[in-house]
Protein backbone atom coordinates (compact mmCIF):
# COMPACT_ATOMS: atom_id res chain seq x y z
CA UNK A 1 0.00 0.00 0.00
CA UNK A 2 1.09 3.67 -0.89
CA UNK A 3 1.99 5.63 1.85
CA UNK A 4 -0.82 8.52 -0.08
CA UNK A 5 -3.39 5.68 0.37
CA UNK A 6 -3.55 6.53 4.25
CA UNK A 7 -4.63 10.16 3.42
CA UNK A 8 -7.97 8.56 2.49
CA UNK A 9 -10.22 8.77 5.88
CA UNK A 10 -12.27 5.65 5.44
CA UNK A 11 -8.69 3.80 4.46
CA UNK A 12 -7.36 5.64 7.61
CA UNK A 13 -10.07 4.24 9.33
CA UNK A 14 -9.79 0.98 8.58
CA UNK A 15 -6.01 0.36 9.53
CA UNK A 16 -6.64 2.93 12.58
CA UNK A 17 -9.22 -0.69 13.78
CA UNK A 18 -7.03 -2.57 13.14
CA UNK A 19 -3.94 -1.13 14.73
CA UNK A 20 -6.07 0.41 17.95
CA UNK A 21 -6.07 -2.89 20.19
CA UNK A 22 -2.64 -3.96 19.58
CA UNK A 23 -0.84 -0.43 20.43
CA UNK A 24 -2.68 -0.29 23.20
CA UNK A 25 -2.00 -4.03 24.58
CA UNK A 26 1.96 -2.73 23.72
CA UNK A 27 1.72 0.01 25.58
CA UNK A 28 0.31 -1.58 29.05
CA UNK A 29 3.09 -3.86 28.39
CA UNK A 30 5.78 -1.24 28.32
CA UNK A 31 3.94 0.88 30.88
CA UNK A 32 4.08 -2.34 33.60
CA UNK A 33 7.93 -2.91 32.50
CA UNK A 34 8.91 0.50 33.22
CA UNK A 35 6.55 1.18 36.58
CA UNK A 36 8.60 -1.98 37.54
CA UNK A 37 12.15 -0.43 36.85
CA UNK A 38 10.92 2.73 38.46
CA UNK A 39 9.96 1.74 41.86
CA UNK A 40 12.93 -0.47 41.88
CA UNK A 41 15.55 1.57 40.90
CA UNK A 42 17.57 3.02 43.64
CA UNK A 43 17.59 6.66 45.13
CA UNK A 44 19.32 9.23 44.08
CA UNK A 45 22.25 10.27 46.37
CA UNK A 46 21.45 13.92 46.73
CA UNK A 47 17.52 13.85 45.92
CA UNK A 48 16.51 10.55 47.60
CA UNK A 49 13.40 8.90 46.24
CA UNK A 50 11.46 12.12 45.01
CA UNK A 51 14.04 11.68 41.57
CA UNK A 52 10.57 9.47 41.24
CA UNK A 53 9.41 11.85 40.34
CA UNK A 54 11.49 12.35 37.33
CA UNK A 55 9.69 9.04 35.71
CA UNK A 56 6.67 10.81 35.45
CA UNK A 57 7.87 14.55 34.67
CA UNK A 58 10.60 14.42 32.02
CA UNK A 59 8.43 12.01 29.97
CA UNK A 60 5.09 14.46 30.36
CA UNK A 61 7.70 17.50 29.25
CA UNK A 62 8.80 15.49 26.37
CA UNK A 63 4.94 14.77 24.57
CA UNK A 64 4.18 18.48 26.09
CA UNK A 65 6.68 19.59 23.09
CA UNK A 66 6.67 16.40 20.78
CA UNK A 67 2.35 16.80 20.51
CA UNK A 68 2.92 20.45 19.54
CA UNK A 69 5.84 19.51 17.47
CA UNK A 70 3.23 16.93 15.21
CA UNK A 71 0.54 20.04 15.51
CA UNK A 72 3.14 22.03 13.60
CA UNK A 73 3.81 19.60 10.83
CA UNK A 74 -0.10 18.85 10.75
CA UNK A 75 -0.62 23.14 10.45
CA UNK A 76 1.46 22.69 7.61
CA UNK A 77 -0.62 20.22 6.03
CA UNK A 78 -3.39 22.50 6.64
CA UNK A 79 -2.74 25.63 5.66
CA UNK A 80 -0.28 24.69 2.53
CA UNK A 81 -2.08 21.60 1.10
CA UNK A 82 -5.51 21.75 3.17
CA UNK A 83 -5.61 18.40 3.74
CA UNK A 84 -8.28 17.20 5.63
CA UNK A 85 -6.40 14.68 7.71
CA UNK A 86 -3.84 17.28 8.46
CA UNK A 87 -6.64 19.04 10.23
CA UNK A 88 -7.60 15.93 12.06
CA UNK A 89 -4.11 14.98 13.34
CA UNK A 90 -3.79 18.77 14.46
CA UNK A 91 -6.78 19.21 16.27
CA UNK A 92 -6.82 15.72 18.03
CA UNK A 93 -3.13 16.31 19.20
CA UNK A 94 -4.14 19.49 20.73
CA UNK A 95 -5.60 18.23 23.93
CA UNK A 96 -3.11 15.32 24.48
CA UNK A 97 -0.63 17.72 24.14
CA UNK A 98 -2.51 19.86 26.73
CA UNK A 99 -2.91 17.55 28.79
CA UNK A 100 1.02 16.14 28.91
CA UNK A 101 1.96 19.91 29.90
CA UNK A 102 -0.37 20.01 32.60
CA UNK A 103 1.10 17.08 33.94
CA UNK A 104 4.78 18.54 33.42
CA UNK A 105 4.03 21.47 35.56
CA UNK A 106 1.88 19.79 38.41
CA UNK A 107 4.85 17.06 38.87
CA UNK A 108 8.01 19.52 38.09
CA UNK A 109 5.87 21.56 40.82
CA UNK A 110 5.19 18.44 43.58
CA UNK A 111 8.84 17.74 42.83
CA UNK A 112 10.89 21.73 42.77
CA UNK A 113 9.15 21.76 46.41
CA UNK A 114 11.34 18.95 48.15
CA UNK A 115 14.05 20.14 45.80
CA UNK A 116 14.60 23.75 45.35
CA UNK A 117 12.54 24.93 48.69
CA UNK A 118 9.80 26.73 46.59
CA UNK A 119 6.75 24.86 44.16
CA UNK A 120 7.14 27.84 41.89
CA UNK A 121 9.52 30.57 40.23
CA UNK A 122 9.58 32.82 37.25
CA UNK A 123 12.86 31.35 35.61
CA UNK A 124 12.93 30.95 31.64
CA UNK A 125 12.21 26.68 31.98
CA UNK A 126 9.63 26.85 34.16
CA UNK A 127 7.87 30.01 32.09
CA UNK A 128 8.24 28.85 29.23
CA UNK A 129 6.74 25.75 29.71
CA UNK A 130 3.80 27.46 31.22
CA UNK A 131 3.87 29.80 28.12
CA UNK A 132 3.22 26.50 26.22
CA UNK A 133 0.47 24.98 27.78
CA UNK A 134 -1.51 28.97 27.36
CA UNK A 135 -0.90 28.33 24.19
CA UNK A 136 -2.78 24.82 23.89
CA UNK A 137 -5.48 26.33 25.48
CA UNK A 138 -5.49 29.26 22.99
CA UNK A 139 -5.39 26.69 20.71
CA UNK A 140 -7.80 24.91 21.83
CA UNK A 141 -10.21 27.27 21.96
CA UNK A 142 -10.20 28.22 18.75
CA UNK A 143 -10.81 24.78 17.89
CA UNK A 144 -13.82 24.62 19.85
CA UNK A 145 -15.20 27.99 19.83
CA UNK A 146 -15.11 28.46 16.11
CA UNK A 147 -18.63 28.92 14.42
CA UNK A 148 -16.96 28.20 11.07
CA UNK A 149 -14.85 24.77 11.51
CA UNK A 150 -12.54 25.55 8.69
CA UNK A 151 -11.87 29.10 9.77
CA UNK A 152 -11.15 27.66 12.74
CA UNK A 153 -8.68 25.22 11.93
CA UNK A 154 -7.10 27.61 9.85
CA UNK A 155 -6.32 30.02 12.76
CA UNK A 156 -5.38 27.49 14.99
CA UNK A 157 -2.92 26.39 12.45
CA UNK A 158 -1.53 29.80 12.06
CA UNK A 159 -1.34 30.07 16.00
CA UNK A 160 0.14 26.71 15.89
CA UNK A 161 3.05 27.92 13.66
CA UNK A 162 3.95 30.92 15.83
CA UNK A 163 3.98 29.28 18.54
CA UNK A 164 6.43 26.87 17.60
CA UNK A 165 9.08 29.45 18.03
CA UNK A 166 8.63 28.48 22.00
CA UNK A 167 9.79 24.75 21.60
CA UNK A 168 13.28 25.83 20.68
CA UNK A 169 13.51 28.17 23.53
CA UNK A 170 12.33 25.77 25.98
CA UNK A 171 15.30 23.17 25.12
CA UNK A 172 17.60 25.97 25.17
CA UNK A 173 16.39 28.09 28.21
CA UNK A 174 18.54 26.62 31.13
CA UNK A 175 21.65 26.97 28.71
CA UNK A 176 20.51 30.71 27.15
CA UNK A 177 19.98 31.79 30.77
CA UNK A 178 20.50 31.06 34.78
CA UNK A 179 17.84 28.93 36.16
CA UNK A 180 16.81 27.66 39.11
CA UNK A 181 15.95 24.63 36.68
CA UNK A 182 18.87 21.93 36.23
CA UNK A 183 20.87 22.23 32.87
CA UNK A 184 20.22 19.06 30.33
CA UNK A 185 20.98 15.90 31.75
CA UNK A 186 20.14 13.48 29.36
CA UNK A 187 20.84 14.64 25.89
CA UNK A 188 24.12 16.24 26.11
CA UNK A 189 27.78 17.30 24.66
CA UNK A 190 29.50 14.36 26.56
CA UNK A 191 26.78 11.77 27.02
CA UNK A 192 24.05 11.84 29.75
CA UNK A 193 24.96 12.72 33.25
CA UNK A 194 22.02 10.08 34.43
CA UNK A 195 24.02 6.55 36.19
CA UNK A 196 22.21 3.67 33.68
CA UNK A 197 20.22 2.47 36.75
CA UNK A 198 18.21 5.23 36.63
CA UNK A 199 18.93 6.13 33.11
CA UNK A 200 17.22 3.02 31.84
CA UNK A 201 13.78 2.90 34.00
CA UNK A 202 13.73 6.12 32.65
CA UNK A 203 14.33 5.63 28.22
CA UNK A 204 11.54 2.86 29.25
CA UNK A 205 8.93 5.53 30.73
CA UNK A 206 9.75 7.45 27.68
CA UNK A 207 8.95 4.95 25.15
CA UNK A 208 5.42 3.83 27.28
CA UNK A 209 4.43 7.55 27.47
CA UNK A 210 5.09 7.91 23.45
CA UNK A 211 3.19 4.55 23.00
CA UNK A 212 0.39 6.00 24.84
CA UNK A 213 -0.10 9.35 22.94
CA UNK A 214 0.52 7.68 19.99
CA UNK A 215 -2.04 5.43 20.71
CA UNK A 216 -4.87 8.12 22.24
CA UNK A 217 -3.90 10.22 19.31
CA UNK A 218 -4.70 7.70 16.83
CA UNK A 219 -8.33 7.10 18.77
CA UNK A 220 -8.78 10.77 19.10
CA UNK A 221 -8.11 11.02 15.07
CA UNK A 222 -10.98 8.33 14.47
CA UNK A 223 -13.21 10.10 16.69
CA UNK A 224 -12.85 13.51 14.89
CA UNK A 225 -12.90 11.98 11.26
CA UNK A 226 -16.55 10.66 12.74
CA UNK A 227 -17.57 13.68 13.84
CA UNK A 228 -16.89 15.22 10.92
CA UNK A 229 -19.27 12.78 8.92
CA UNK A 230 -21.69 13.27 11.47
CA UNK A 231 -21.60 16.70 10.51
CA UNK A 232 -21.76 15.97 7.08
CA UNK A 233 -24.68 14.41 7.35
CA UNK A 234 -26.84 16.48 9.62
CA UNK A 235 -25.90 19.31 6.68
CA UNK A 236 -27.30 16.63 4.06
CA UNK A 237 -30.02 16.11 6.26
CA UNK A 238 -31.12 19.51 6.96
CA UNK A 239 -30.65 20.27 3.09
CA UNK A 240 -32.93 17.07 2.02
CA UNK A 241 -35.54 18.75 4.24
CA UNK A 242 -35.70 22.23 2.81
CA UNK A 243 -36.06 20.70 -0.55
CA UNK A 244 -39.04 18.72 1.03
CA UNK A 245 -40.49 22.20 2.53
CA UNK A 246 -39.54 24.88 0.29
CA UNK B 1 8.67 0.56 49.31
CA UNK B 2 10.06 3.44 51.67
CA UNK B 3 9.52 6.69 49.98
CA UNK B 4 11.44 8.85 52.65
CA UNK B 5 10.04 11.99 53.94
CA UNK B 6 8.74 13.10 50.45
CA UNK B 7 6.28 10.90 50.20
CA UNK B 8 3.50 12.34 49.51
CA UNK B 9 4.92 14.81 46.97
CA UNK B 10 5.66 11.13 45.21
CA UNK B 11 1.87 9.56 45.66
CA UNK B 12 0.84 13.07 44.76
CA UNK B 13 2.54 13.30 41.43
CA UNK B 14 1.63 9.50 40.35
CA UNK B 15 -1.81 10.12 41.37
CA UNK B 16 -2.05 13.87 39.26
CA UNK B 17 -0.72 11.91 36.39
CA UNK B 18 -2.90 8.38 36.92
CA UNK B 19 -6.03 11.10 37.29
CA UNK B 20 -4.88 12.73 33.90
CA UNK B 21 -4.33 9.89 31.68
CA UNK B 22 -7.33 8.09 32.95
CA UNK B 23 -9.68 11.33 32.02
CA UNK B 24 -8.03 11.12 28.77
CA UNK B 25 -8.63 7.85 28.06
CA UNK B 26 -12.34 7.97 29.62
CA UNK B 27 -13.26 10.99 27.37
CA UNK B 28 -11.46 9.21 24.28
CA UNK B 29 -13.67 6.29 24.61
CA UNK B 30 -16.86 8.35 25.07
CA UNK B 31 -16.51 10.61 22.71
CA UNK B 32 -16.55 7.51 20.35
CA UNK B 33 -19.26 5.51 21.63
CA UNK B 34 -21.12 9.09 21.27
CA UNK B 35 -19.65 9.46 18.01
CA UNK B 36 -20.76 6.35 16.30
CA UNK B 37 -24.46 6.23 18.00
CA UNK B 38 -25.24 9.29 16.39
CA UNK B 39 -23.70 7.94 13.23
CA UNK B 40 -25.88 4.89 13.48
CA UNK B 41 -29.10 7.25 14.37
CA UNK B 42 -28.79 9.30 11.20
CA UNK B 43 -28.14 6.02 9.54
CA UNK B 44 -30.96 4.72 10.50
CA UNK B 45 -32.99 7.60 9.37
CA UNK B 46 -31.75 6.95 5.96
CA UNK B 47 -29.20 9.95 6.07
CA UNK B 48 -26.35 9.52 3.55
CA UNK B 49 -22.64 11.32 3.08
CA UNK B 50 -22.24 12.59 -0.20
CA UNK B 51 -19.35 10.19 -1.06
CA UNK B 52 -21.48 7.20 0.42
CA UNK B 53 -23.80 7.77 -2.38
CA UNK B 54 -21.57 8.31 -5.33
CA UNK B 55 -20.14 4.38 -4.08
CA UNK B 56 -23.82 2.91 -4.20
CA UNK B 57 -24.88 4.68 -7.85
Amino acid sequence: MAIIDLANPTRFLGIVNRVLPWMAAITLLVFAVGLARAFNAPDDYQQGATVKIMFLHVPAAWLGMMAWGVMSVAALGTLVWRHPLADVAGKAAAPLGAAFTFVCLITGSLWGRPTWGTYWVWDARLTSVLVLFLLYLGVLALYWTAEDPGRGSRAAAVLTLVGAVNIPIIRFSVDWWNTLHQPASLIRRGGSAIDPSILWPLLIMAIAFTLLFLTLHLAAMRNEILRRRVRAMRIMQAQELAEVRP
Amino acid sequence: MNLGPHADFIVASYAVTVFVVAALVAWIFVDFSTQRRILGDLEGQGVTRRSQRKNDQ
